[in-house]
């Protein structure tokens, strides 16, 4: 086995043990990357002499005994919506192209004092808007699995450099499902942990009170391990929540007895792909083999998440996007006559593909006045009904089992055009955003064509470990997470 | 027919923090351009707001010294813009739950009190700075300063109470020496630390519902606030009177030409898209808190006021008068301190202080003559040095050199004079060069006594002591009479 292609633990272990070092993991994984990137196009920005350079730091560490920690010299690729001191960031938008932000993000500053290498930063969606990665103004990422599939979005890159064995663990971050949706079709973990959980103080905001910073992982474990380091209080960010950070890999115990888990009947609607339908069902009896008690529940305004979704987000976004004027950095283009009004309208419309536009617009007209009442005041009304829905919902059960999507990935292209459909794939992920839940994504099974299907666990705020605690169970009972896709 | 004017003002008050509203930036004011920024205040991407919890203590004492109830919850709203100096896209305020609601201060109207409301007192954070090349309507670029951005604001937004220009510029008074007092605001309207827009209309007296407003802008002084406002009254009379409808709109006032300008319309209005700002969670103000704020609260106007009826058993007038500027109070007791009787400390205060202040249009603690010279100056007086006259002009001098009353009155030989036979020797001097005056007196015109004391003075140019040359003149002439 290729150093690229093994979890944290063990490479933890093995550089404990000096079996190897962080240079040859991280030689592995920019070797990984000569041969499959350009398949891929998982990255938009990488640097190998950084990362060697961050990789011999961590060796000097390891020598000398100092900063030990699991995550010490491991290869990590960053999406792009995370701000990197002196490195560009982009958020995959061509208004931010020549961005270069002058601090760290906070959960990127976590990662730094962990020792870790920083691999690259990972394609996206423009601005998080979007579950296919095919918004990304940079081109789209390819499915690992199937290179003429989605690898989901937003973070489709961070979840198919990972599949591909092009980093050892990465981060996303989650508004409406952009961390599980990937790692659903890219068949890897990926958690969004409870709102509030991690710092986003640098992460470029789409929807303040959605936005989410989560890892990616090979194994529950390893997510586990990377949620550590990056999860905690920052006063940096008024929203984070000053809770102590559990030890999560404790709650990987492969036991499951006595945990009540839910099948919320909405998420099983008639019209779903029955491979999907059939590969969760599967899950949740391999749970209940465990020891684990199932109950089929209800979350009666189900249907009303993708509007709730679609009025909350564009509303917040319309206001977060508005920096992007042309005035202080990123893209400014002079509009004729050269005055104010007409330097914004060119810019923007140069700076946002017509999906960021679209967004903007929408919330622009949500939040005007004669509407807001009826859209965002209306969707923060639903949104108190879906997060009590949920409440009653885990006064019966531990943990929810849903699917992450309604399809295996689909072919790329195919959505794009078609923004209401694309919406539509959220319908399982953007309830748990709303609700400021805890949400992971596990990998749970293929379709007939070999494409990835995922398991999503949801629980109550802040039970992360009982989501981990499940999850690594049916990892353990399975062997999903050890196949590697073909490219 | 009669028309009344209904106003309303909206105040902007400079909090006196360290540090900006959602970051650590210095608020000082006149640095470099563009020094005092960070990514916070610069809306860089990804960045977040964090509440300066000092900018909230003051607050509460602002809340508390107006009377305001402060809010169990209040959230912080994004108001939606752009504008170049704005870096954000939009600036945090309140909105649907402000801090701080139904306050009031009291004014003096024409000798009355009156009752002023406030709607409610909120935070906010400041905007930046453009600056033209040029001439604004020719310049080919404009720079921008971000310095002020994010510094803290207090809006405070008073009732439909006000019917006159005078009014507003005492309640902008009061208001202003109110937050003085508590610490939380310079004033300083020049550097904008206290900036002021107007809501104005105007109806038939008597009406009870209200005329269509204009928002007034741009008014940078207490002179300026009074001068729009009575122009834009006069506006607006002239249209009912005329039968036309006065536009809702908001006007600029222009200083050069002494005019209010339409700048935008109704329809133009903004709409601001306010909604809850999802990066700061809702304020929840302690009741301890609160509690606390307020035993620490100094001393308000009126109290200081009631203090120094009863501390120094001054008049109704000179207590209140002192009091309107707490720059002034403290100079008075700082006076007091140094050995200046309260009465006399106060009447000079009042007439000659304030005499050369307002003409060099200064506060109080920027008076050359600090408190300690004026009381060295009463201290000359009392021993008898100089005379009261004389103590005027020693006062225009240390206000000029800043010197002490005693250096003055030595370097100018001013001392006063007090020798009796230096006097009587002016007095025999003065009857004898006016031999006629002199007759006609001690035939019967008493009235002449005043001619020969003026004569005196006027030999000794000015230093013989008062008291002394009546004295001695009346003995004098006496005698003569009794001769005669």
């Amino acid at each position: 086995m290729r150093l690229c292609e093994m979890t944290i633990e063990e490479l933890s272990q093995m550089l404990k043990s000096k079996e190897c070092s962080s240079l040859d993991i991280t030689k592995s994984v920019y070797e990984r990357i000569r041969e499959v990137e350009k398949k891929v196009h998982a990255y938009l920005w990488l640097n190998e002499e950084l990362a060697l350079s961050q990789a011999r730091e961590a060796d000097r560490l390891l020598q000398a005994g100092e900063k030990l920690n699991p995550l010490l010299g491991i290869p990590v690729a960053l999406k792009d919506i995370f701000c990197t001191k002196g490195i560009p960031t982009t958020c995959a938008s061509k208004i931010l192209e020549n961005f270069v932000p002058p601090f760290d993000a906070s959960a990127v500053l976590k990662l730094k004092e962990r020792g870790v290498v920083m691999v690259g930063k990972t394609n996206m969606d423009e601005f998080a808007m979007g579950s296919t990665t095919e918004g990304s103004a940079f081109g789209p990422t390819h499915n690992p699995w199937a290179l003429d599939c989605i690898p989901g979005g937003s973070s489709g890159g961070s979840a198919a450099a990972l599949s591909a064995d092009m980093c050892v663990a990465s981060l996303g971050t989650d508004t409406g499902g952009s961390i599980r949706q990937p790692a659903s079709c890219c068949s890897v973990c990926g958690i969004k942990p409870t709102y509030g959980r991690v710092s986003r103080y640098g992460v470029i905001a789409y929807a303040s009170s959605l936005d989410q910073v989560g890892p990616l992982g090979k194994t529950v474990r390893d997510t586990a391990l990377m949620l550590e380091a990056i999860a905690g209080f920052d006063p940096h960010d008024s929203t984070s929540v000053p809770r102590d950070v559990p030890k999560y890999i404790s709650a990987c115990t492969g036991a499951v007895k006595g945990l009540k888990l839910g099948l919320p009947k909405e998420y099983f609607v008639p019209g779903m792909d029955p491979e999907v339908k059939n590969a969760v069902q599967a899950a949740a009896k391999e749970l209940e083999k465990s020891g684990a008690e199932l109950m089929e529940l209800s979350l009666p305004h189900t249907d009303y998440c993708i509007a709730t979704y679609y009025i909350i987000a564009p509303s917040e976004a319309s206001s977060n996007l508005a920096r992007y004027d042309g005035v202080r950095y990123g893209l400014r283009i002079t509009g004729a006559p050269n005055i104010l009004l007409n330097m914004y309208k060119a810019t923007r419309t140069a700076g946002f593909s017509p999906e960021v536009r679209r967004r903007i617009i929408i919330g622009t007209y949500t939040l005007s006045a004669g509407y807001y009442d009826a859209y965002y005041l209306k969707a923060q009304k639903v949104r108190t009904l879906i997060r009590r829905d949920f409440e009653e919902a885990f006064k019966k059960c531990d943990v929810l089992l849903t699917p992450v999507l309604p399809t295996p990935p689909y072919k790329l292209g195919t959505k794009i055009n078609d923004p209401l459909e694309m919406y539509l794939s959220d319908i399982f992920t953007v309830s748990c955003n709303l609700a400021g839940l805890p949400g992971m994504t596990v990998p749970c099974g293929f379709s007939k064509d070999n494409l990835p299907i995922g398991l999503q666990l949801l629980a109550r705020p802040f039970e992360e470990e009982k989501i981990f605690q499940a999850a690594y169970a049916f990892e353990q009972a399975t062997d999903w997470h050890k196949r590697k896709p073909k490219i | 027919m009669e028309y009344e004017a209904v106003i309303g003002l909206e105040v902007h008050a400079q909090l006196l923090t360290d540090s900006k509203l959602f970051c650590t930036c210095s608020t000082r004011f006149g640095a470099e351009p563009n020094t005092q920024t960070c990514p916070v205040c610069l809306g860089m991407p990804g960045v977040l707001p964090v509440l300066n919890k000092k900018a909230v203590e003051f607050a509460i004492r602002a809340a508390l010294a107006m009377n305001c109830a402060i809010a169990e919850k209040s959230v912080f709203a994004r108001k939606n813009y752009f504008y170049p100096d704005l870096p954000k896209g939009y600036q945090i305020s309140m909105y649907e739950r402000p801090f701080s609601t139904k306050g009031w201060l009291i004014i003096d109207a024409q000798g009355q009190k009156k009752k002023i409301g406030i709607t409610r007192i909120h935070m906010e954070d400041d905007a930046g700075k453009l600056v033209h090349a040029g001439d604004f309507a020719r310049a080919e670029f404009s720079y921008v300063d971000l310095n002020r951005t994010g510094v803290p604001l207090l809006e405070i937004v008073s009732e439909p109470d006000i019917r006159s220009p005078e009014e507003a510029a005492e309640y902008i008074r009061q208001l202003r020496n109110l937050l003085v007092y508590i610490g939380v605001c310079d004033g300083n309207m020049q550097e904008g630390s206290l900036r002021c827009d107007a809501n104005v209309s105007v109806r038939p007296r008597g009406e009870s519902r209200f005329g269509t407003r204009a928002e007034l802008k741009n008014m940078n002084s207490f002179r300026n606030i009074q001068r729009a406002l009575a122009y834009e009254i006069e506006r607006q009379t002239r249209l009912c009177e005329c039968g036309e409808a006065v536009v809702q709109e908001t006007r600029l006032w222009d200083d050069a030409s002494g005019k209010t300008m339409g700048m935008r319309g109704k329809e133009e209005a903004h709409d601001y898209r306010y909604f809850p700002d999802p990066d700061l969670i809702p304020i929840a103000v302690d009741r301890d808190w609160i509690e606390q704020v307020r035993k620490d609260l100094p001393e308000l106007p009126g109290q200081k006021k009631d203090r120094f009826l009863k501390n120094y058993a001054l008049p109704e007038y000179d207590a209140e008068l002192l009091t309107q500027d707490k720059v002034l109070a403290d100079y008075f007791e700082s006076a007091i301190r140094q050995g200046a009787p309260p009465k006399w400390a106060s009447n000079w205060i009042m007439t000659e202080l304030l005499r050369e202040l307002n003409a060099a249009e200064k506060s109080a603690d920027q008076c050359p003559v600090t408190p300690e010279k004026l009381a060295g100056l009463h201290k000359l007086i009392e021993k008898g040095t100089i005379s009261m006259k004389i103590a005027k002009s020693v006062f225009a001098e240390m206000y000029k050199t800043g010197k002490t009353a005693a250096a003055v009155v030595q370097e100018q030989g001013l001392v006063q004079l007090s020798d009796d036979s230096e006097i009587l020797k002016m007095i025999d001097g003065a009857l004898r060069e006016n031999p006629k005056q002199l007759e006609q007196y001690l035939a019967g015109r008493d009235k002449l006594f005043g001619f020969f004391v003026g004569q005196i003075m006027k030999k000794s140019r000015g230093k013989a002591n008062p008291g002394l040359v009546n004295k001695l003149l009346q003995e004098k002439l006496n005698k003569l009479k009794e001769k005669a």
